[in-house]
């Protein structure tokens, strides 16, 4: 009975998946500073793959012939997996660090965005676009003014996929030196050493679900006509 | 270039081609296995249906380098524990397309199904399984493709894939076995992706392509 409470014991302790000690002496050290990288990164990816999205998803959404070849090549930079064209970017000579990392997280982001842009315009009733200009409104009001407003939920929807999508394969720049949760992942394995793996992540993970509902809280608050409905 | 066609004959290329092969197939079907049960169990519950599209998404939300770096500490290293966590990467894009699928076959026609006198097991396969199949399908292609991409990072916690060349080049500071691994795994996932849009198109149903068409 003795033996058998101490092979559960063993059988608790002796993996030793987390070292609290060993996170509450690295907390503002390691875990910390892999947060706010892993958040730049995204944050800046995301930001940077949004103002080429808007103005491409704007002219798809004006001359239709754009859009199937934007989709192509956009499609096709979706495909090809985060590991490969890191590997693609690093060996014709764009280096390692953040940089290849936001260029290839960027390149991810494109479809999602664009995608969303034009779904976004598609929505907008086409008797608000003839209320608008019988109003006397320009294109370029009629397009700030009420088609870019009205779009705006299904843009953010673009958002959110693009951010969670991007938070995830953010980790896996950390093989190229671009820093952030990945790097704590990559280090637990080379270290062999559970701690780092789980806190990295469970991090990037949390990290994600988080920017999932805050950007799905926002996308709710943007379509006042929805709630109205529902009341 | 020439650099690159020399790993392709390295006698080693096939077997981690293979294996990344082998890993993506398996865990595809052992996660269609384990998704399509649940989403069918769940067709008739509003409330299975939707904590079935919830735990998906936030399956979806986790990394895939986090899935398969958590398997190491538990399972350890190797071919197995790679399997199994791209087989959960596999489950929850299957589960999200099934369930809501499976949810969107309108009640009329269930109806209908029924005033027909069909039973419930009728009902599934003859209805409710053919009309979701295009959106299970897609569920199933985008499942592959991750697992595809995803196999890629099996090399990390030595489950063997195209992944190893992509690290050996970067260790080696090697260009042209970096850009071999690289692009036969891109190439390996396009053809993924292409090959599956294509059988969906093909189950799509007449009607549906019609009707698609229409609103879109």
């Amino acid at each position: 009975m003795r033996s058998l409470a101490l092979l559960l014991q063993d059988l608790i302790e002796e993996p030793k998946l987390i070292d609290w000690e060993w996170i509450s002496e690295n907390f503002w050290e390691d875990i910390v500073p892999a947060i706010q990288g892993h958040i730049f990164l995204s944050f800046v990816s995301v930001a940077i793959a949004l103002a080429i999205a808007l103005p491409i998803g704007v002219l798809s959404a004006r001359y239709r012939k754009l859009y199937p070849p934007v989709t192509f090549f956009t499609g096709f930079l979706y495909s090809i997996p985060s590991l490969a064209l890191f590997g693609i970017l690093v060996s014709i000579g764009v280096g390692i660090g953040p940089k290849p990392v936001i260029i290839a997280l960027v390149a991810y982001s494109l479809l999602i965005l664009i995608r969303n842009v034009v779904a976004g315009l598609d929505s907008v009733p086409p008797e608000t676009i003839d209320a608008a200009r019988g109003m006397g409104l320009t294109n370029r009001q009629i397009l700030f003014g009420v088609e870019l407003p009205l779009a705006l939920p299904i843009i953010v929807a673009g958002i959110r996929i693009a951010t969670v999508t991007i938070i995830g394969i953010a980790t896996i720049g950390a093989y190229i030196a671009a820093g952030g949760l990945g790097k704590m992942i990559f280090d637990g394995i080379n270290r062999n050493f559970p701690t780092m793996i789980i806190t990295g992540a469970v991090l990037a993970t949390a990290l994600a679900i988080l920017a999932d509902l805050l950007l799905l809280a926002l996308e709710r608050r943007l379509r006042p006509w929805a709630r109205v409905r529902r009341a | 270039m020439e650099g690159i066609l020399d790993v392709l004959e390295r006698p080693d290329f096939l077997g981690l081609l293979g294996t990344h092969v082998e890993l993506s197939v398996i865990a595809l079907l052992l996660g269609a296995a384990i998704a399509l049960p649940v989403a069918v169990a769940v067709r008739n519950t509003p409330v299975g249906a939707a904590l079935a599209v919830n735990v998906g998404n936030i399956g979806r939300a986790v990394p895939s380098l986090a899935i398969l770096a958590l398997a190491l500490p538990f399972l350890g290293y190797g071919f197995e524990p790679a399997l199994v966590a791209l087989t959960a990467l596999a489950i929850p894009p299957i589960l999200i397309n099934a369930s809501t699928g499976l949810r969107e076959v309108s009640r009329e026609v269930i109806d209908a199904a029924r005033g027909m006198g069909l039973s419930r097991s009728q009902i599934l396969t003859g209805i409710q399984l053919s009309i979701a199949a295009p959106v299970i399908f897609a569920g199933i292609r985008t499942s592959a493709v991750q697992v595809v991409a995803s196999a890629t990072l099996a090399t990390f916690i030595g489950g063997g894939s195209l992944g190893n060349l992509i690290v050996e080049g970067f260790q080696a500071n090697n260009s042209a076995i970096l850009l071999a691994g690289s692009l036969s795994v891109a190439v390996l996932a396009i053809i993924t992706e292409v090959g599956f849009s294509g059988v969906e198109k093909a189950l799509t149903p007449k009607g549906l392509k019609f009707a698609q068409k229409r609103h879109g």
